[in-house]
C-alpha cells in the first residue's frame, strides 16, 4: 500500500448528507475483478447525464455541468470536502478504490459510515474526522476562494488551511501507524502467527463444531 | 461490577490478542464469499504468494450476478460476458484453493445470507463475516456478524483474524407485541425511522425486547439484516429456544454429544441482566404500523395511512435540501399521500426478505386475487434453491402464477440490479429489499421499501394499501 505522510492539494466541496457508497460507484462497475480503473466512473450517476456502462469510452460521454467535479476550478481536486455519514450503505471497497483512482488521497467529513471509514486506510486514502462546525467553515472558505488548498500532516494529525489555521484530528494508532509506513497489515497480522495458531487449536477443543463441517 | 452484554461476550469468546494500540485480533469462525467482492483478495493472496489459514471456515455461491431465468443453463445462461467472467473467477478460485462452493447449478446456490442459516452454517456465537454489508443477518443468531472490505477478505483468508476496535453497545428495544399484519420489516424500517441512518454508527445493535424476542429466526434475520442501514455494522438477537430449535437438524450443525455441549454454550449468549449499554432507544410494538420508504435513505420512512412530508417545514436547510432533493428525485409531491403512489414494479425477494415465511406472507395476501393490470411486472425472488423447493412443495409458487407474478430462480436480483432485472428510469418500485438509494435498482429507478406483504397488497392494488385492510 502506498504509504500517507503529508499531503497538500486542492479541496472539492460535496455538499450532500449520506453520500452512499452505491453513489460513489455504482453496482454495474462492481462487475471488474480488478483493483484499478474506477476513477471515471466515479459518482458516475451525478458526473454524467447518461447511464453509464462498464468498458465504454467516458470522456465521450455528455457531463452534468453543475456537478462539483466538473466545475473547471475543482479540476485536480485531491481533498474531498464532505458532510454527515459520508460511505454509507454497501461495503463495497470499489467505492475507495474509485475516490483514490481519481486522485483523492484525504476525504473531510463531520462523521463517516463504518465499514466506508475503514477500507479508506487499506488503500492510502485518509478519512479525516472534523467538528461538524469546522468542516462548516472549511466548505464556506473553499466555495469562496478559487484554488483553496489544505495540507494535511498524519504524523502531527493536522489540517492546516491557506491562513495557517490549523485543526487536530483523531486517528486510531494501528491505521495511522499502517498509513505512515505503507504497511501491509496481513503481514503484520502474520507476524502473531503463532499466537492465532495457539487461539486456534484451543477452540477446536471447546467448541469442535465449529471444525471441518462441510468439507 | 456491571455485567456483559451479548457483544461484549462474543468480542471476548473470540479475542486472539489485545495490541497496545487498542486495536485486538478476533478470530473469525465462519467465512462467507460470494463473486464480486472476493475475486481481487484471491488475486492478492496469489500475488503474495499467501493460502488460506484454514479452508474450512470458507464457504462460498455466486448471487450477485446471476440470472433468475434459465438457470439449467448454468453460467451460459449469464449474458452479460463482464458478470459471467466474475462467476467464473469465483469458481476457479474456488476450485484452486479448495473452497466448497454451491456454484450456480447446485440446489443449495442462492443468496449468500440466506444460504448460511439455512445450511447451519450460521451458528450461534460464531464470529462471522463476508464482504457485504447485510452480514448483519447473522447475528439473528447471536453472533458477532458484520460486513467488511475486499482487502479484509484477503486478510481472512490469510489469517482467520480481522484487527478490530471495540465499538459501543447499543440496546434497541421494542416492547409489547406488534400488531396484526405489522411485521419483521416495518419494524426494523421503524427503528431506522426512528434512530436515523447514521444512528447505529460505532455501535453493535442488540435487538431486544418482548416484540423482538417472539419473533421467528427469519423475523430475526430481517430485522438484523437491516442494522446496517441504520449505521451499525453489527445486529443482533440474542440466543433462546427459538434459535437452537431453528439450528437443530441442519447440514452444517453438530448432532449427538457435540451436539448437546453445543446448545449448552450457545445459552450462554445474552447479555446479562446487570449490562449497561453506551445507547438504548425504546419503541411501542403496538405503535408500529406497517411502513413505507418515501425518500433516497432508508430513514425516509412513514406509515402507510401517512404522507409524503413537506420540505418547506424543515428548519435545518442542509436536512431541507435533502427533502427537496430526495422527492425530485422520486417524483413525489410534498403531503402527497402514501396510498396515492403509484407502481410500476414490484420485487419481492433479497436477504432482507426472500426467505420460506416472507413468500408465505405474500402468498396469503395475494391468493385469488390478480395483480393490478397497470403494473409493468411483479416477480417473487427466493433466496435460495431451497427454499424455492420448499415454495412449490407448498404450492406458493401456483398462487403466485395464477395472481399475475413471476416466480423466478434465486439470487439478489432487482436488489441491487447486478443482472439483468432492473428498474427502468422513473419507474416505482414496491420492494421488500434493504435499499432505496437514488438507481439503487436501476439508473434513475425509484424504490420504496416495504414488508412482503404489503409489496404483495400494492401488486394487486397497483399503488400502496394498508395490508390489513385486506387480511381481514
Amino acid at each position: 500500500m502506498r504509504a500517507f505522510t503529508q499531503h497538500q492539494g486542492l479541496v472539492a466541496p460535496m455538499d450532500r448528507s449520506n453520500v452512499d457508497t452505491d453513489m460513489i460507484i455504482p453496482k454495474q462497475f462492481l462487475k471488474s475483478i480488478k483493483r484499478t480503473g474506477f476513477g471515471p466512473n466515479l459518482f458516475d450517476a451525478l458526473r454524467y447525464l447518461d447511464e453509464g456502462q462498464p468498458g465504454q469510452d467516458s470522456s465521450q460521454r455528455p457531463l452534468n455541468t453543475d456537478f462539483v467535479l466538473n466545475q473547471k476550478r475543482y479540476s485536480g481536486a485531491s481533498v474531498l470536502l464532505a458532510r454527515t455519514n459520508f460511505g454509507c450503505g454497501s461495503s463495497r471497497e470499489h467505492a475507495p478504490w474509485a475516490l483514490e483512482d481519481f486522485g483523492f488521497r484525504v476525504i473531510i467529513a463531520p462523521s463517516f459510515a463504518d465499514i466506508f471509514y475503514n477500507n479508506c486506510f487499506k488503500n492510502g486514502l485518509l478519512p479525516i474526522v472534523l467538528e461538524e462546525k469546522i468542516v462548516d467553515q472549511l466548505f464556506i472558505e473553499a466555495e469562496a476562494s478559487e484554488g483553496y488548498e489544505l495540507t494535511v500532516d498524519l504524523a502531527a494529525k493536522t489540517v492546516i488551511t491557506p491562513s495557517g489555521e490549523s485543526f487536530s484530528f483523531d486517528v486510531d494508532g494501528f491505521r495511522r501507524h499502517c498509513l505512515l509506513n505503507g504497511l501491509d497489515d496481513i503481514g503484520v497480522t502474520l507476524e502473531d502467527a503463532d499466537v492465532i495458531q495457539h487461539y486456534e487449536d484451543a477452540r477446536r477443543k471447546t467448541a469442535p463444531w465449529l471444525f471441518g463441517a462441510g468439507q | 461490577m456491571a455485567g456483559k452484554t451479548l457483544y461484549d461476550k462474543l468480542w471476548d469468546d473470540h479475542l486472539v490478542k489485545q495490541r497496545d494500540d487498542g486495536s485486538a485480533l478476533i478470530y473469525i469462525d465462519r467465512h462467507l464469499l460470494h463473486e464480486v467482492t472476493s475475486p481481487q483478495a484471491f488475486e492478492g493472496l496469489r500475488l503474495a504468494n499467501r493460502k488460506p489459514w484454514r479452508i474450512d471456515a470458507n464457504l462460498a455461491t455466486p448471487d450477485h450476478n446471476v440470472p433468475t431465468t434459465d438457470r439449467a443453463m448454468g453460467i451460459d445462461g449469464i449474458v452479460d460476458p463482464v458478470s459471467r467472467i466474475q462467476v467464473e473467477t469465483l469458481d476457479s478460485n474456488c476450485d484452486e484453493f479448495g473452497i466448497l462452493e454451491f456454484k450456480i447449478k447446485d440446489q443449495r446456490q442462492g443468496i449468500v445470507h440466506v444460504i448460511g442459516p439455512e445450511q447451519g452454517a450460521t451458528l450461534p456465537g460464531m464470529t462471522i463475516v463476508c464482504g457485504d454489508s447485510h452480514t448483519t443477518t447473522h447475528g439473528a443468531f447471536g453472533c458477532l456478524a458484520h460486513g467488511i472490505g475486499t482487502s479484509e477478505v484477503e486478510h481472512v483468508l490469510a489469517t482467520q483474524c480481522l484487527v478490530q476496535q471495540k465499538m459501543k453497545n447499543m440496546l434497541v428495544k421494542v416492547n409489547g407485541q406488534l400488531g396484526k399484519g405489522v411485521t419483521a420489516k416495518d419494524a426494523v424500517l421503524a427503528i431506522i425511522g426512528e434512530i436515523g441512518t447514521a444512528g447505529g454508527s460505532g455501535h453493535a445493535i442488540e435487538f431486544g425486547g418482548e416484540a423482538i424476542q417472539s419473533l421467528s429466526m427469519e423475523g430475526r434475520m430481517t430485522v438484523c439484516n437491516m442494522a446496517i442501514e441504520a449505521g451499525a455494522r453489527v445486529g443482533m438477537v440474542a440466543v433462546d429456544g427459538t434459535t437452537i430449535d431453528y439450528v437443530k437438524g441442519r447440514p452444517f450443525s453438530p448432532t449427538g454429544e457435540a451436539w448437546d455441549a453445543a446448545a449448552a454454550h450457545w445459552r450462554t449468549f445474552h447479555s446479562d441482566l446487570n449490562a449497561e449499554f453506551d445507547k438504548v432507544v425504546e419503541l411501542e410494538g403496538a405503535d408500529i404500523q406497517p411502513q413505507v420508504s418515501w425518500g433516497t435513505s432508508p430513514e425516509m420512512v412513514a406509515n402507510v395511512a401517512g404522507q409524503v412530508p413537506d420540505p418547506a417545514k424543515e428548519t435545518d436547510l442542509i436536512k431541507r435540501e435533502g427533502l427537496e432533493r430526495a422527492l425530485k428525485y422520486m417524483g413525489l409531491l410534498p403531503n402527497q399521500l402514501i396510498t396515492d403512489i403509484k407502481l410500476d414494479r414490484i420485487f419481492i425477494g433479497s436477504c432482507t426478505n426472500s426467505r420460506i415465511e416472507d413468500l408465505r406472507e405474500a402468498a396469503l395476501v395475494v391468493k385469488g386475487r390478480k395483480v393490478a393490470g397497470s403494473l409493468k411486472q411483479a416477480m417473487v425472488v427466493p433466496g435460495s434453491g431451497l427454499v424455492k423447493l420448499q415454495a412449490e412443495a407448498e404450492g406458493l409458487d401456483k398462487i403466485f402464477l395464477e395472481a399475475g407474478l413471476e416466480w423466478r430462480d434465486p439470487g439478489c436480483s432487482m436488489c441491487l440490479a447486478m443482472n439483468a432485472d432492473k428498474l427502468g428510469q422513473g419507474e416505482h418500485c414496491a420492494s421488500t429489499s434493504n435499499r432505496n438509494f437514488e438507481g439503487r435498482q436501476g439508473f434513475g429507478g425509484r424504490t420504496h421499501l416495504v414488508s412482503p406483504a404489503m409489496a404483495a397488497a400494492a401488486a394487486i392494488a397497483g399503488h400502496f394499501v394498508d395490508v390489513r385492510e385486506m387480511l381481514n
